[in-house]
């Protein structure tokens, strides 16, 4: 697959701890993939090492057709990431928080302006450019961050747990944002997340348990006639 | 502007702007020095006496000694204040934001360097200024000449700082800096007293000290201040330089995230 997400025989240990054992999945370009797992699943370890933060062992990582491993500047420039812990400097406001990444990704002047404020537009918060980022709500604060993550126009968004520490409404209105992302602008999107109430029967669907994938599919077929919450646990034998 | 530029150039602005809004600790890495040089010195002229001793070319004062070594202790804090900021960063994530930038890890991380050096730079200069309103004043040029030799004492011992924070795992308080790294970094060093002074009392302390980059940091900044150069100890501080860098940069080593997991 020559853009979109492509995982293969990822396997990774801490220590004597089996994190991820043989880790493989394609999302094609435009989709939306949610990878679902619960909490210890190995989503993180997963997502340092789609990120580059950590280097795995084995395995082959390409990124919008690139590879992690051996073209890692190349594959980076093409991916936006929302970080589970908040990544925003609380003491800038919006816009210079923006700036700033803009800048690590070489761009600056009136062509990070205009990227900018499409980013900020798109996530509905353009009024708020000027604000200090600690004056903003927590739903607020991650709308910033994804904004920030497509300044530099990635074709690959990834986003962990981008909705923990929300409420209800803030959750719904960040997973319809991302999924609009994917059918209008055409981004591949790996969301990871431990709640099945945020995937869709038409997204991509990988759930991850103890570091290996035990489903990969569309959402509605995995789920077939139970709710996904039901499938989930039946599937990572947790009790209901 | 380049990709590269433009990324040092918005390390260092955002570094500069942490700064600005953490006015506490600009007063708190002036007041410091200056208890040291209005105070310490004070009480210790009449106690410690001085020889005429390189670079200087006549008698001087304990004040006008302790000048140099109190510019390393600036930025000796700033580089450790740098690491404690570096350990918060890592956790609560905006160093990975840095480290996912499309640029090289290695140039990355020197720029955060760069950027954390100028700003202990202003601080020495706003330290030096209060010093020469005070009359402990350097000849007019030393002011500049001692601007690139700052520069590597601040890089090297920011390097230290980038070092340790990725080292240590998490970094609760200031306290075990403080012990095992400002203070015998600071007190085993020619900051407070001239080697020859530290023999007088035990050989081996004086070898330790010669041994502590911090030691040769200062000794460049004396000699850079009054004009003069001083070969084997801007050596000695490059090569730690180098040393803590590339311990930096092994620690930042994403294959090394295993056994920073591990802990």
């Amino acid at each position: 697959m020559a853009g979109g997400l492509h995982l293969e025989g990822i396997d990774y240990r801490f220590g004597a701890r089996q994190a991820l054992d043989a880790v493989g999945f394609s999302v094609a370009p435009g989709r939306f993939a949610a990878l679902l797992g619960p909490n210890g699943a190995g989503k993180s370890t997963l997502f340092a090492l789609l990120t580059g933060l950590f280097s795995a062992p084995s395995g082959t990582i390409r990124i919008a057709g690139h590879d992690l491993s051996r073209n890692p500047r190349a594959a980076l420039a093409r991916m936006g990431v929302v970080f589970q812990s908040p990544t925003l400097d609380l003491d800038l406001t919006i816009r210079q928080n923006l700036s700033y990444f803009a800048a690590l990704h070489g761009l600056s002047g009136r062509d990070a302006a205009r990227r900018i404020d499409a980013a900020l537009d798109r996530l509905g918060i353009a009024d708020r450019a000027g604000e200090k980022a600690r004056g903003l709500n927590g739903g607020h604060r991650r709308r910033t961050e994804i904004a920030r993550a497509l300044v530099h126009g990635p074709e690959v968004l990834l986003l962990d747990e981008a909705t923990v520490g929300l409420d209800a409404a803030a959750r719904q209105g960040i997973t319809d944002h991302v999924h609009r992302l994917c059918a209008e602008d055409g981004l591949t999107v790996l969301w990871a997340t431990h709640l099945t109430d945020e995937v869709q029967d038409t997204d991509r669907l990988i759930v991850l348990h103890e570091g290996r994938v035990l489903a990969d599919g569309e959402a509605g077929a995995i789920r077939g006639d139970q709710p996904l919450k039901a499938r989930f646990l039946a599937l990572t034998g947790a009790p209901a | 502007m380049s990709a590269w530029l433009l990324a040092l150039r918005a390390i260092a602005w955002r570094e500069a702007l942490r700064f600005v809004h953490q006015r506490e600790r600009f007063i708190a890495a002036l007041v410091r020095p200056l208890v040291w040089l209005l105070v310490f010195a004070a009480g210790f002229r009449a106690a410690l006496g001085l020889s005429i001793l390189p670079p200087y070319q006549t008698y001087i004062t304990y004040e006008t000694y302790i000048v140099p070594g109190l510019c390393g202790m600036i930025l000796l804090f700033n580089g450790m204040q740098s690491a404690l900021s570096l350990v918060h960063d890592r956790e609560t994530g905006s160093m990975r934001l840095l480290l996912t930038a499309p640029l090289p890890r290695w140039y990355l991380l020197l720029c955060k360097l760069a950027g954390a050096t100028l700003i202990s730079l202003v601080q020495v200069y706003a330290f030096l200024a209060v010093a020469w309103a005070f009359d402990i004043t350097l000849p007019a040029w030393g002011y500049l000449a001692a601007l690139p030799a700052l520069m590597l004492a601040g890089l090297m011992l920011g390097a230290l700082g980038l070092a340790l924070s990725s080292l240590i795992k998490q970094l609760e308080n200031f306290a075990g800096v403080m012990n095992f790294v400002i203070f015998p970094m600071f007190f085993l060093s020619s900051a407070l007293y001239p080697l020859w002074k530290m023999a007088e009392s035990s050989e081996l302390l004086r070898d330790i000290c010669a041994l502590n980059p911090f030691t040769h940091a200062v000794e460049m900044i004396r000699f850079a201040l009054y004009l003069q150069w001083n070969g084997p100890a801007a050596l000695w501080t490059a090569l730690a330089f180098a040393a803590f860098a590339a311990l930096a940069l092994w620690g930042y080593d994403p294959a090394r995230g295993l056994m920073r997991r591990k802990g």
